[in-house]
């Protein structure tokens, strides 16, 4: 078993962050895995994106022409990436920025307005955990409660942080159903 | 009706890839102005340094190479000694300048080559992701400085332009910024003024350019031009340094 | 210990601490800087020494000065920034001096690109600066290997006297998987009191230490030489280390490669074997010391076709390759060296061709 998902937009969305998130759940569920992130002049210009591959055995390479899934949190990241996703892997599109569809019947595209539902708990800066989590239930890349249980363990030191995020995560849930 | 702001013929059309707020492009543009007034498009040779104007030879419209990290000023000297009558500028930031390149560009100065330097000095490593140059500020946080620039232990930020106009060499030496328009228009005549001296073949022309770098600041554009006056320039003082006689 | 997720950049400036260097000079480049925005931090904490050079050159000397005394140190850098230090190395490796250096490769020649390569491979095996001389040269494949390699290096060039260096390259060093730190290394380097510069006092000797390079003497020239000699060839009958994967059985084709390029390999090599065609892999961890033997015995089983090496470059260790093969079987090469990784699919279509 080998699964990959491309989470991309622009700085300061936190797109690393999704991908590390996501990344250390499957570490704690005993997975194989590997994150990579775009570096270095790539990302002049304001251009994030990352890939996490998980595994049962040994990843071979995480670098990953066409993904599975794609998390697509800005318009450019849906037009670069979109076209590359393998036929029915998930197409998460944030709608509160990007008003187009990824124009693919063979994905199973989905549409969170990240940004608005982040606002409504608290904060913008929460669009990415909403996004995340509207992800994972959806497209079941790892275990929904799990992903929640670890995300506790990682933001537990800054508990004002987790209730918000917990909210995010709650919404996110919600809007992939 | 006649066009009264148009685009330098030394400047393509290429869209840069500089960050919002970033000061590179607007050096770009005064360069251009100059080769443009001073016609001499046919004949200049531009310089591309290692850092985040590696680019450079995509905006403007005449010939360029690409130095390694810091030896622009050795390459110029290389193209002035073989062919005088081109007009030859080198373009560097802090780090390849006034770290990796210290060597180049003070024996380069104290020969008098007959060529021109812009050294945009921004306070930081902007290409590489915000590391600390030697024009750091004092307390200054950068990645690799991240409790603030120590002097104690990395000793203070190095004025680029009084230690070249040291030497006992002729040269035109001189600090400019273009965080304002009011500044904008003496860096122009700054930079006009080294490129007349290179064609009159002089003395070597320095000029500093006290600029931005929003993105490795961690600050807005708005902030970065803030910070340039309140804290760049009482100590990076604009103003000519040296003139030749 | 716990598996921690981290980035290889960061994960081998803490394998550095953990193996006891508590010494790291360096200068900014991509794709490998947060090695020092790392240790800029972890320094401060474990009260080691952090200082960013004002070149490459000046860094090489920095680590030249600081291991000549005996202290362990370390430096990180890319392609370009090794191209600088290479003249510093070659002094090193003359003066035999124990220094670990970690080359995150990118794509070449001149400022190339920043993507993964594999192009500095004669670079690190051949010498790269001027003279005769080797560097005891390691290649990790992943997270975990870079840190195992890094911890290994100091002891190793403590044992030869000699420039250690790891090659890695950018997705090494970007990438985050989970590591899992061995213990802690204890051991310090041995016998410094005999060569280094560490001052007469502290080594209660009556009698100088010289650390030098320069030897006018035509005999004493060269027995420095067969001396060194002498180390290059002792690391190759103790220091080879390689992987053999999928080698028990028969196979058709055998691929050698290394590093990143390796992992790809292992899964063209699964995936070819679900579809009933048989590839063995021999993947090179030390790069010098070689190892020629294995590569030689694997290409001699009688349902070994063909040999290839992948490798993100033009074709460099396909020499060495050759070399191991001795015409016995053909040899072949595939790469890229823009910075792209061939895809597993890739690598099947051409070891298909072979077999
Ligand atoms: C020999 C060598 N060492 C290091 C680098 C990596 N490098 C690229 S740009 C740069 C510094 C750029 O900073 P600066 O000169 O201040 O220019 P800026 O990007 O701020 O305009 C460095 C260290 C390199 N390309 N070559
Ligand atoms: S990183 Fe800094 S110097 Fe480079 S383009 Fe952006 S703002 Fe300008």
């Amino acid at each position: 078993m080998q699964k990959d998902v491309i989470f991309a937009g622009f700085g300061g969305q936190g797109i690393l962050l999704m991908g590390s998130i996501l990344a250390h759940a499957a570490m704690d569920l005993g997975f194989e895995v590997a994150w990579v992130p775009s570096y270095g002049a790539e990302m002049r210009g304001g251009t994030a994106n990352c890939t996490v591959v998980i595994g049962d055995r040994p990843i071979g390479s995480p670098i990953i022409k066409n993904p599975q899934h794609l998390v697509a949190m800005t318009r450019p990241s849906l037009e670069k990436f979109g076209p590359l996703v393998k036929p029915g892997g998930v197409i998460l599109i944030n709608s509160s920025l990007i008003p187009v569809s990824s124009g693919r019947d063979d994905v199973d595209e989905i549409k969170v307005p990240a940004n608005d539902i982040a606002m409504k708990v608290g904060s913008v800066k929460a669009a990415n955990i909403v996004a995340l989590s509207a992800f994972v239930a959806r497209s079941r890349f790892l275990d929904y409660d799990m992903v929640i249980a670890c995300m506790k363990n990682q933001f537990g030191s800054k508990d004002k942080l987790i209730q918000m995020n917990l909210e995010a995560m709650e919404a996110g849930k919600k809007a992939a159903q | 009706m006649p066009k009264t702001f148009r685009k330098p013929e030394a400047l393509s059309d290429a869209q840069t890839h500089y960050c919002p707020g970033c000061t590179h492009g607007v050096i770009h543009r005064l360069i251009a102005e100059t080769v443009d007034e001073l016609g001499i498009r046919g004949r200049t040779v531009g310089i591309a340094p290692v850092g985040c104007a590696v680019l450079a030879y995509n905006y403007f419209t005449f010939d360029f190479q690409e130095a390694a990290h810091g030896r622009a000023p050795a390459m110029a000297t290389g193209m002035k000694r073989v062919r005088p009558d081109l007009i030859v500028f080198t373009y560097q930031g802090d780090g390849d300048l006034a770290s990796i390149g210290m060597g180049e560009i003070i024996h380069a100065a104290n020969r008098g080559e007959k060529f021109t330097t812009i050294f945009v000095n921004n306070a930081v490593y902007g290409m590489t992701g915000g590391q600390m140059a030697p024009t750091t500020m004092p307390n200054q946080k950068t990645t690799t400085s991240p409790f603030g620039r120590n002097v104690e232990e990395v000793g203070m930020p190095v004025k680029m332009a009084e230690l070249l106009a040291a030497l006992q060499t002729p040269a035109y030496i001189t600090r400019q910024t273009v965080i304002r328009p009011k500044y904008i228009t003496r860096a122009k005549k700054a930079i006009k003024q080294a490129f007349t001296y290179q064609m009159e073949r002089k003395c070597f022309s320095f000029v500093e350019v006290v600029s931005t770098c929003p993105t490795n600041w961690g600050m807005t554009p708005v902030e970065a031009v803030g910070w340039t006056e309140d804290t760049l320039l009482p100590y990076y003082q604009i103003g000519d340094v040296k003139v030749p006689e | 210990m716990a598996k921690v997720l981290m980035k290889g950049n960061e994960a081998i400036g803490e394998a550095a601490i953990r193996a006891g260097c508590k010494n790291y000079f360096a200068y900014p480049i991509t794709p490998q800087s947060e090695v020092a925005e790392y240790l800029a931090r972890r320094m401060k904490d474990v009260g080691g020494v952090f200082l960013q050079g004002e070149s490459e050159v000046a860094v090489s000397y920095m680590l030249f000065g600081a291991a000549a005394c005996g202290e362990r140190v370390f430096t990180t850098s890319s392609s370009p920034g090794i191209s600088l230090m290479s003249e510093g190395i070659s002094y090193m490796a003359g003066a035999q001096l124990p220094v670990v250096l970690v080359n995150i490769v990118r794509g070449g020649p001149g400022l190339g690109g920043i993507l993964p390569s594999q192009g500095d491979y004669f670079q690190a095996t051949k010498g790269g600066g001027h003279g005769d001389y080797r560097l005891l040269v390691m290649a990790p494949a992943s997270v975990q290997e870079a840190v195992e390699m890094v911890m290994a290096a100091f002891p190793l060039a403590e044992k030869y006297r000699n420039p250690v260096m790891i090659i890695g390259d950018g997705l090494i060093g970007q990438m985050m998987e989970p590591v899992e730190f061995p213990d802690d290394l204890v051991s310090e380097p041995t016998n410094k009191d005999d060569w280094a510069t560490n001052g007469m006092d502290s080594r209660n000797a009556g009698t100088p230490n010289i650390v030098k390079s320069l030897h006018l003497d035509s005999k004493i020239l060269n027995d420095l030489n067969l001396t060194l000699k002498a180390k290059y060839d002792r690391m190759k009958k103790e220091e080879i280390r390689y992987e053999a994967y999928n080698t028990d059985g028969d196979y058709r084709v055998l691929i050698v490669s290394y590093g990143t390029m390796s992992r790809v390999c292992r899964t063209a090599v699964d995936n070819l074997k679900e579809s009933g065609f048989e590839v063995g892999m021999i993947r090179p961890k030390t790069l010098f010391p070689f190892p020629l033997e294995a590569i030689r015995k694997a290409a001699q089983k009688d349902s070994c076709k063909a040999v290839i090496s992948i490798e993100l470059s033009m074709g460099q260790m396909v020499e060495d390759v050759e070399r191991a093969v001795q015409g016995k079987k053909p040899v072949e090469w595939y790469g890229m060296c823009g910075g792209d990784i061939p895809t597993p699919e890739e690598v099947m279509d051409v070891v298909r061709k072979l077999g």
